[in-house]
């Protein structure tokens, strides 16, 4: 069942490729709270061409919502990292993370179970 | 197959011995079915050891003992943390972010909630926090709330009126659902035809508020949201009884109809009927009264294609009887036999909201509200007869949209208003139609950390106020954490319904006097008000606890105003403002979660509330100009979260002096000092919840038991010229005890 659904999702990402104004993508970013998210959502936002960014706090999901004429994943991506979070595929070089403030060193087992309630 | 599988499984481990943990993830669903997730990623956290699920959903790691946390994770699913203390399997069941709100959230709810976030100065109140005070209606609600003021209800008519910004709440715009409720013909007992256990939410915003809702707000805005057929209990029973001899009775029945809609009955009740005269004047000190209120609501949702409906029917049948002890109505209405007043409500509204949101784009979203109702009072006062019917259409549609990315959202649309009022005033009468139509446009920006800013504005055609537009400006700064800057300006335009919204006037022996002709409306002309506010809150920790502190100041200018003018004691006067009126507002306040449990809120206000009357500048009469207000909750720990636990509540109110209208020219024996006493109450109530489906709750209002002596002037002559029941500074009744129950079922 699942490979079905992996199946049909990878057709309709096929499908919906090319022009698309409002292309829909997720990616998996670390984080640790709603400073976090600002900070992921303004650097897609910031992104030419993304019109919605929201990532979720409990599930790390990043839905993202884009004018696939003028970006793609891989750009918003790099933003994402470029502002010092990891994604699922990529590290953030160590100078991105170190611009991130102290509270939200999400790598750090502390901070996360400060963030924790 | 599968177990089988396990066991084979199984038996690697215990021949690799202690380095290795295996296990199995699984989607969650209802039936504890073992569907695998294939690619989940399993891996230790701080490391990079780790590995991603089989098409079966299975894994194997290497197992440290430095490794404690294992993440496991999956786009579209909630990532979770298991905390492993040696190498064992793992069977997990790993829960699809669409199931989250299933997920009980366990941290302590503010029950009222201020926003860092948001440009307008909004305060949250939830049902929690309604339960604090246990009765019984809207004008109720407020009264643990310091940004509402509710005064001291009169003998008449027995109901609280509320004020903000030191304003009364004509100046409100109150809105059910965003859908303007409370105007027009039931300003004034309106508030009392929502009943407590309907709320499901109240939003107050200080300041001129949005534009999408109208043109009226000038204090600000009241939001209440009702209870839900879809996430309300499918029933739910709430008694009450006091001990005046008021009883109420509330119950609840929701259904699900199909998977789409759902339905709801929603049945109010309450009855006074013992005649109380605590302060022996030969008044009762409070009405007798039956009121039965139904309410029945749809609710439509799909969220696969973005669609919400709802449609609402209303009913409402309400009388008050009250008077001199010894009056009848049948023998005693318009004479002079004895001082006697029924008020008869009756009310039936129809109200449906219709949204859509785009499911492939979240920010597209359209709604169309319609409301009509239809109200009608039957009363008299002694030898004064007021009767009005006032029919009411309201359409809205409203397009929410952004412009070039999420961080700028528009609001955009169009509505309509309808109101005619029929109303007979002793021997005469007054008959207009209102309507309006007009356009708004909103424009928020958020730059999702330090600021964000709204910006509306509309453009009304309205036949008796003519065409005008409408500006209203909010933003909020957050300069450093935890605080939130915020400063807003707007115009408010209005038609005062003089009658209605001092129907106390009624109740008095003042020849009522419109001194103006001209206007459109009783010859007056439309209220016309700007307000500007700032605002700064600051949340910080004050040994290890949460705590914070806001300071409010609101500046509320008219530009014109239907002076109510109560100073010569045999009339009461109408006209336009000549000259200055402001209401000036500060207020401070403090919330501290002291700790577990136990939260406290004080806050400090300073009125400055004037007016330019025909006599010169005076200050509002019965309007204190300072206020104290504390309240504390406690809240006992659960067990477990099936057990029972209690909850404490105290609220304390203390108001300074304030000035009674002038009563100079009265004989000697009818003069009243210049100044009110000060005025200190003290509520109280106990919960025991016993599970979460059952609680009982027992307090006390007033139970210091403060009363004002003499609230009727002219009590022993009430067909004399000086007789006035509208001196209120205080209660009157004294001390009230009651206990209740409520009782749920999902």
């Amino acid at each position: 069942m699942k490979k079905l659904i992996i199946i049909a999702l990878m057709l309709i990402g096929t499908l919906s490729f090319g022009q698309n104004k409002n292309a829909k993508a997720s990616l998996e970013v670390d984080g640790v709270c709603g400073m976090c998210k600002a900070r992921i959502e303004k650097a897609c936002l910031n992104t030419k061409g993304v019109k919605f960014a929201d990532w979720n706090i409990d599930t790390h999901e990043l839905k993202l919502i884009f004018d696939a004429r003028k970006t793609d994943v891989e750009t918003i991506e790099k933003q994402v990292l470029a502002a010092g979070h990891d994604t699922k595929a990529f590290k953030a070089t160590d100078e991105a993370y170190a611009s991130v403030h102290a509270c939200c060193k999400y790598r750090d087992d502390e901070v996360i179970d400060d963030h924790k309630d | 197959m599968n177990q089988f599988l396990y066991i084979l499984w199984l038996f690697p481990i215990m021949v690799l011995s202690q380095d290795k943990i295996t296990g199995v993830v699984f989607e969650a669903n209802d039936k504890n079915q073992e569907i695998a997730l294939a690619g989940a990623n399993v891996y230790w956290l701080n490391t990079e050891v780790g590995t991603v699920t089989d098409i079966d959903g299975k894994f194997n790691l290497t197992y440290k003992p430095e490794y404690k946390k294992l993440i496991i994770s999956y786009v579209g699913f909630k990532t979770d943390t298991l905390t492993i203390n040696g190498p064992k399997t793992i069977k997990h069941w790993l829960q699809s972010t669409d199931n989250l709100d299933t997920v009980t959230i366990k941290s302590r709810k503010q029950t009222t909630a201020k926003s860092f976030y948001k440009a307008t100065n909004v305060i949250n109140v939830s049902s929690d926090e309604l339960l604090k005070a246990a009765c019984c209606n809207l004008s109720e609600s407020f009264e643990t709330n310091p940004s509402i003021d509710v005064n001291f209800a009169d003998a008449i008519s027995g109901t609280r009126q509320i004020k903000m910004l030191g304003l009364t709440s004509p100046y409100i715009l109150i809105a059910t659902e965003n859908i303007p409720s409370i105007r027009g013909a039931s300003q004034a007992y309106g508030l009392s035809f929502i009943p407590g256990t309907w709320v499901e939410s109240i939003q107050i915003t200080k300041g001129a508020g949005s534009v999408v809702n109208g043109f009226e707000s000038i204090a600000g805005q009241i939001n209440t949201e009702l209870v839900k057929p879809f996430t309300d209990d499918k029933l739910f029973v709430n008694l009450y009884g006091a001990s005046s001899e008021r009883l109420e009775l509330n119950t609840h029945i929701n259904t699900k109809v199909n998977d789409k809609w759902h339905t709801g009955l929603y049945i109010h009740g309450n009855t006074h009927n013992k005649e109380h005269d605590v302060n022996n004047d030969g008044f009762l000190d409070m009405p007798k009264f039956n009121q039965i209120n139904l309410m029945n609501r749809w609710q439509y949702i799909d969220t696969e294609k973005g669609f919400v409906s709802f449609i609402n029917l209303k009913f409402l049948n309400d009388e008050k009887q009250t008077g001199q002890l010894d009056f009848n109505p049948d023998t005693g209405k318009l004479t002079t036999n004895a001082w006697g007043s029924e008020i008869d409500t009756q009310r039936y509204e129809i109200s449906t909201k219709f949204g859509y949101v785009n499911p492939e784009i979240p920010w597209q979203s359209l709604g169309v509200q319609t409301a009509f109702s239809s109200h009608k009072q039957d009363s008299y006062f002694g030898l004064n007869s007021y009767d009005i019917t006032h029919n009411s259409l309201y359409a809205n549609a409203i397009y929410n949209s952004i412009i070039s990315d999420s961080r700028h959202k528009i609001k955009t649309g169009i509505s309509y208003t309808y109101d005619h009022y029929d109303e007979q005033v002793n021997a005469s009468d007054y008959e207009r139609t209102e309507n309006s139509v007009g356009a708004f446009f909103e424009y928020s920006f958020d730059n999702l950390e330090l600021l964000n800013l709204t910006a509306g504005v509309r453009v009304d055609h309205h036949n008796l106020l003519g065409t005008f537009i409408t500006p209203r400006v909010h933003a909020r700064y957050s300069p450093w954490s935890k605080s939130a800057f915020r400063a807003s300006f707007g115009r408010g335009k209005r038609s005062a319904n003089i009658f209605t919204e001092n129907q106390q006037l009624f109740s008095t022996s003042r020849q009522i006097q419109i001194l103006d002709i001209g206007g459109t409306i009783y010859g007056l002309d439309p209220e016309i008000a700007w307000n500007y506010g700032f605002s700064y809150l600051q949340g910080f920790n004050l040994f290890g606890r949460k705590a914070d502190i806001t300071f409010d100041y609101y500046k509320t200018d008219f530009k014109n105003q239907v002076v109510v003018d109560w100073e010569t004691p045999t009339e009461i006067n109408f006209y336009n403002l000549n000259g200055k009126s402001f209401a000036n507002s500060f207020q401070v306040e403090l919330n501290y979660n002291a700790f577990e449990g136990f939260d406290l809120r004080t806050a400090y206000k300073f009125y400055d509330v004037k007016t330019d009357y025909n006599s010169g500048r005076l200050e509002k009469p019965l309007t204190p100009k300072h206020r104290i207000f504390a309240n504390m909750g406690y809240e006992t720990k659960q067990e477990v979260e099936e057990s029972g636990h209690w909850k404490f509540d105290i609220t304390y109110n203390w108001l300074s002096d304030q000035r009674y209208a002038s009563t100079v020219s009265n004989p000697v024996e009818y003069q009243l000092p210049e100044r009110t006493p000060t005025v200190a109450t003290l509520n109280a109530q106990i919960t025991k919840v016993f599970s979460p489906r059952f609680e009982v709750y027992l307090g006390g209002e007033n139970i210091t038991n403060v009363r004002q002596p003499n609230p009727i002037l002219g009590a022993d002559d009430p067909f004399g010229a000086n007789f006035d029941s509208t001196f209120v500074y205080g209660p009157i009744f004294g001390s009230m005890y009651y206990a209740g129950l409520r009782y749920k079922l999902n």
